[in-house]
C-alpha cells in the first residue's frame, strides 16, 4: 500500500485540511457503506465544497495515478463506495445545495448530496415532486441514487431514477468537464446519459444533476389485500397487469416479513395472511375511485381474503411505513440480515419463491420476502449472525444460489441496489466473456487507466474463471479470509 | 439467420468494407449521408415472446412496426412512446435505431425509457446480449440503453425488448384558440398539474391537446380545460408528418429545447410539440443561423429533412463529448464499418 504523503501534499495545495482527512480515526467512518461486511480504509478522505476542488482533485489523482471513490451517503447496498486501501474517497457530502427550482418548467437543479426525499419537499409549495422513492430516501443522495439507478416502490408506474433524470453535469477522471442531457430533450450523439445512469461512478464524477418533477397526484389510495397462499398473491400480481392497471405501486410481503415489521412500526398488517398485497393507485379523485374499485374486483377473483381501502392520507402512509421499514424492522429480529436484489419476469415469482423456501431448509436460515411486484424486483433478506463464520458462510451460498436462480428464470442478479463488489461474481453467470469485454473497452473509453471506483460492478476475465472453478468444487472456497459481502 | 448476418460482418470487418445496415429504409432520409452495402433487417423477424402480463414484448429486428402494433393492440397494450413510422415499411429495428419518440413523449417517456434489453451483432461479429425482459436491471453498464437512437452505428441490432403499457380506454383531443406564447404557458402549465394530458401540439394559433386515461378522468379533465373536440387522428398525422404543416420544399429542421423557451422569432412556420419541448421548422433559414438561435436557448438543431445535408444533421458536439462518442464508435465497431458518418460526421 503506497503512502499518503504525495497525494495529501498535492490535495493541500488546494484545498483547506478539514477538507482532507487521512488519520485513522479520521478516515473509519467511510470504510464502508451499507454493506458493512466489506471494509476498507481508504488512504485518503478528501471533502470538496466546490467543483473547482473537484475538478482539481481529479486532475491530483489522474496525475498521480490513484484511485478515486466517489460517495454520496454510503447507503449503498452494494458496496458501490468501498473505498479503495492505496485510494481517494472522494465525498460528495458537502455538495447538498438545491440550485433552482422552476416550477413551470418543472425541473430541480440540485448538487449530488442533496438527500433524496429533500427534493421533493421543496417541491411540494409548487405541487410537484419528485418519484423516484428509495426506501432510503430520507439518508440517501441524489448523486448515489444515479450511480446506482435507485428505484423504489413506484417504478412500475413512474419508472427508475433515469426516467428521472433530464441531465447531469460533472467531470471526467481526468476533471475534463462533461455535460449529458439537459433540458432539451434528446440531446444529439449516443445517449451518454443513460449509459452514465447505473455506472457505480465509474465513468464520470457527477457535480450537478437535473432532475424531472411530476405533478404530485390529487388522490392516491391503497388497497391492503390479504392472500392464503403466497403464489396465490404472485398470481394475483400478474392479474391486475392483466386488466390493463399500471398501479402507482404494488408490493408484496410474505408472513415473516409482516410479522417483523409489526412489532416495529404497527402499520395494521393482516398477520394471518400467508402473504399481503400494497396496492396503490394515484390521480384524479375520478381515476383513483375507479381504478380502486377496478383493482378490487381483480384482487377479489384471485382469492383475496381481506382487503382494506386506506381512507385518508393518514392510513395510506401508516400502510406504507411498513414496508417501507422491512430492513430495518428485520434488523430488530436478528443480529445480521443479508439482503438481495434480484428481478425476475413476474411470471415465474411462485416459482422462485419456493425455491427460496427450499433453500431455507436446505441452509437452516430465515429468510423473510418483501418484493417490489409489480416490477418483479425481489428482495429476500436472509437473516444470520455474522459472528458464526458457518452461518456467514451459510448466508453468501444462500445467496449465490438465489441470483443464479434468477438468471435462470430470465431475470437479473440486481434490480436497482447495484453490482458493486457484493455481486460481482455473479456477473460471471449473468454476462458472457464478449459483453464483459465490451462493458471493459465502455470504461477505457471514459477511464482508460481504469481510476475510477476501480474493481467494481463489472469483474475481470480471470476473476470470472477463478469463480468459475469456485463454483465447480463447491462448498468450500478457496481465500476464505476474504471478506465475500 | 443470426450466424449469416454474423459471417457477413465479420467478413466486412476483415476487408474494412462499410455496411449499411437497413430494415425497411422508411428512415433512410433520417441522418448523414448513407454508403456501404446494404444489409437488410427484414429476413430476420418475428415477434419471440410475448405475454401480456409481463408488459413486456420481445422481437426480431426485421419485425414490422405497424404488425407488431397490431398484436399489441388486439391485448390493448401499445408503444408508449408512440414510435412514427415514416412509411409501412418501417420495423423495429429500424425504429430502435432511429430513437424517435412521438406525441405522448412528453407524457409518457422516450423511446429509450421503454428498452429493456437487446441482443446485438458489434462490429467483431460477436452476438452479445444486454439487459433482458425485466423492468428493472443495474446488472453492468446500460448498453440497451445507449443504442437506441445510434442510427445503427454501433451494431446491428438483432433483437429487442421493450416495456409497454396498457393503451388508455379513452382518448379525445381538444382544440383552443391561443397565440403561441400563451399556448406555451398554458402547455406548461397543464403539465405541472394532474390532469391526463397524453400530448400538445401548437401550430397557427390552434393548440391542441389530447387527454388519455379513465373514461371519468378524460371527462372531467375535458370540461376543465374547454375547447372544443376534433378527430384524435390529428395526432397520427403530425407523427406522421403526413399533416399539411410538414408539406413543401423548405428543409425541415426538428428543434429541440427546453419547454418553456419562450416564442423562437424564426424565419418560417412552426409546428410546436411536447410542450414546447420540440419544436419543427420549415424554413430556408441558413443551418448556421438556425444552430446558433437554438444554441442560445440551450437547445439543439437537427436538419431532419433536406436535399442539402452538408450543414450535417445532428449539432455538433463539445470537443469532450465527441471524443467520448468516437471512442464508444470504437469500442463496438473497432473497424468502422457500420453506416460510417450516419451519426458522427467520417473524419
Amino acid at each position: 500500500m503506497g503512502s499518503a504523503l504525495p497525494v495529501v501534499t498535492a490535495l493541500r495545495e488546494f484545498l483547506p485540511e478539514r477538507a482532507i482527512l487521512h488519520e485513522e480515526e479520521d478516515t473509519r467512518p467511510y470504510e464502508c457503506d451499507g454493506l458493512t461486511a466489506y471494509r476498507q480504509l481508504p488512504m485518503v478522505v478528501a471533502l470538496p465544497e466546490t467543483t473547482e476542488q473537484v475538478q482539481r482533485i481529479l486532475k491530483t489523482c489522474s496525475a498521480l495515478k490513484i484511485p478515486v471513490v466517489p460517495r454520496g451517503a454510503g447507503t449503498g447496498l452494494s458496496g458501490g463506495a468501498l473505498p479503495a486501501g492505496d485510494g481517494v474517497l472522494l465525498s460528495m457530502a458537502k455538495f447538498m445545495r438545491v440550485l433552482r427550482i422552476d416550477p413551470l418548467a418543472r425541473v430541480a437543479v440540485v448538487q449530488p448530496g442533496v438527500r433524496n426525499a429533500v427534493v421533493s419537499e421543496v417541491a411540494a409549495p409548487f405541487g410537484l415532486y419528485y418519484a423516484p422513492d428509495p426506501s432510503s430516501q430520507i439518508a440517501c443522495t441524489i448523486g448515489g441514487n444515479v450511480s446506482e439507478n435507485s428505484g423504489g416502490v413506484h417504478c412500475l408506474k413512474y419508472g427508475l431514477t433515469l426516467h428521472n433524470v433530464l441531465g447531469m453535469r460533472g467531470f471526467t477522471i481526468d476533471g475534463e468537464p462533461i455535460e449529458l442531457g439537459g433540458e432539451a430533450p434528446d440531446a444529439p450523439g449516443y445517449d451518454l446519459l443513460a449509459l452514465a445512469i447505473g455506472s457505480e461512478g465509474m465513468l464520470m464524477v457527477v457535480t450537478e444533476v437535473t432532475l424531472k418533477l411530476l405533478p404530485k397526484p390529487k388522490c392516491a389510495r391503497v388497497i391492503m389485500a390479504s392472500f392464503d397462499d403466497v403464489e396465490k398473491a404472485g398470481a394475483a400480481v400478474a392479474d391486475v397487469i392483466a386488466a390493463g392497471i399500471v398501479p402507482a405501486g404494488l408490493e408484496m410481503m410474505d408472513r415473516p416479513a409482516t410479522h417483523a415489521v409489526e412489532q416495529f412500526v404497527h402499520a395494521g398488517y393482516d398477520l394471518q395472511a400467508a402473504a399481503i398485497l400494497l396496492c396503490e393507485s394515484d390521480g384524479t379523485t375520478e381515476e383513483v375511485d375507479d381504478e380502486i374499485a377496478r383493482m378490487k374486483a381483480v384482487l377479489e377473483r384471485a382469492g383475496a381474503t381481506r382487503m382494506t381501502v386506506s381512507l385518508d392520507e393518514a392510513e395510506r402512509l401508516r400502510f406504507w411505513s411498513g414496508r417501507k421499514a422491512a430492513f430495518p424492522a428485520v434488523g430488530r429480529i436478528s443480529p445480521d440480515y443479508y439482503c438481495m436484489d434480484g428481478t425476475i419476469p413476474r411470471k415465474r415469482l411462485g416459482e422462485v419463491l419456493t425455491f427460496i423456501a427450499a433453500m431455507e431448509q436446505k441452509y437452516k436460515l430465515r429468510c423473510p420476502n418483501v418484493f417490489h411486484a409489480g416490477d418483479g424486483n425481489l428482495h429476500p433478506l436472509i437473516l444470520f449472525d455474522a459472528n458464526d463464520p458457518d452461518q456467514l458462510h451459510r448466508t453468501e451460498q444462500f445467496a449465490a444460489e438465489v441470483l443464479e436462480k434468477c438468471i435462470e428464470v430470465g431475470g437479473t442478479i440486481t434490480g436497482e441496489h447495484g453490482v458493486g463488489v457484493e455481486k460481482i461474481n455473479q456477473m460471471c453467470v449473468q454476462f458472457g466473456a464478449p459483453e464483459l469485454e465490451l462493458f471493459r473497452s465502455v470504461k477505457s473509453a471514459f477511464d482508460p487507466h481504469g481510476l475510477l471506483n476501480p474493481g467494481k460492478a463489472i469483474p475481470t476475465l480471470a476473476r470470472c474463471s477463478e469463480y468459475g472453478g469456485m463454483r465447480v468444487h463447491g462448498g468450500k472456497l478457496p481465500h476464505a479470509e476474504l471478506p465475500r459481502f | 439467420m443470426i450466424e449469416s448476418l454474423q459471417e457477413r460482418i465479420r467478413d466486412a470487418a476483415s476487408r474494412r468494407t462499410a455496411l449499411r445496415l437497413r430494415g425497411g429504409g422508411s428512415k433512410d432520409f433520417y441522418g448523414n449521408a448513407l454508403r456501404g452495402e446494404i444489409i437488410d433487417t427484414r429476413g430476420y423477424a418475428g415477434v419471440v415472446d410475448y405475454e401480456p402480463t409481463e408488459l413486456v414484448v420481445t422481437a426480431r429486428c426485421g419485425t414490422s412496426l405497424s404488425e407488431l402494433e397490431s398484436l399489441l393492440e388486439k391485448n390493448r397494450q401499445c408503444l408508449p412512446f408512440e414510435p412514427p413510422h415514416f412509411g409501412a415499411s418501417a420495423t423495429l429495428g429500424g425504429c430502435i435505431a432511429a430513437g424517435l419518440s412521438g406525441p405522448r413523449r412528453a407524457s409518457a417517456g422516450a423511446l429509450r425509457d421503454f428498452v429493456l434489453g437487446v441482443k446485438l451483432i458489434d462490429g467483431r461479429g460477436q452476438a452479445l446480449s444486454f439487459g433482458g425482459q425485466v423492468m428493472k436491471n443495474v446488472a453492468g453498464y446500460d448498453v440497451s440503453r445507449l443504442i437506441a437512437g445510434s442510427l445503427g452505428t454501433l451494431g446491428l441490432i438483432a433483437e429487442v425488448s421493450l416495456k409497454l403499457a396498457p393503451t388508455p380506454p379513452e382518448e379525445i383531443t381538444l382544440q383552443l384558440e391561443a397565440p403561441q406564447a400563451r399556448a406555451l404557458e398554458l402547455m406548461n402549465r397543464w403539465a405541472g398539474q394532474p390532469l391526463p394530458i397524453s400530448a400538445t401540439a401548437w401550430h397557427r394559433d390552434d393548440l391542441m391537446v389530447r387527454l388519455s386515461g379513465a373514461e371519468p378522468a378524460v371527462r372531467a379533465a375535458a370540461a376543465a380545460i374547454g375547447g372544443e373536440t376534433i378527430d384524435n387522428a390529428f395526432w397520427g398525422g403530425v407523427r406522421e408528418h403526413a399533416d399539411g404543416f410538414f408539406a413543401g420544399d423548405e428543409p425541415l429542421w426538428r428543434l429541440s429545447l427546453p419547454s418553456t423557451s419562450p416564442p423562437l422569432e424564426l424565419e418560417g412556420r412552426q409546428l410546436i410539440e411536447w410542450n414546447g419541448g420540440l419544436r419543427w421548422l420549415k424554413s430556408k433559414m441558413p443551418a448556421s443561423a438556425v444552430r446558433e438561435a437554438l444554441r442560445r436557448v440551450k437547445g439543439h438543431a437537427t436538419l431532419f429533412r433536406a436535399a442539402d445535408k452538408s450543414a450535417g444533421c445532428f449539432a455538433p458536439l463539445e470537443p469532450v463529448l465527441e471524443r467520448l462518442q468516437r471512442q464508444l464508435k470504437g469500442a463496438f465497431d473497432p473497424a468502422g464499418i457500420f453506416n460510417p458518418g450516419r451519426l458522427l460526421a467520417e473524419r
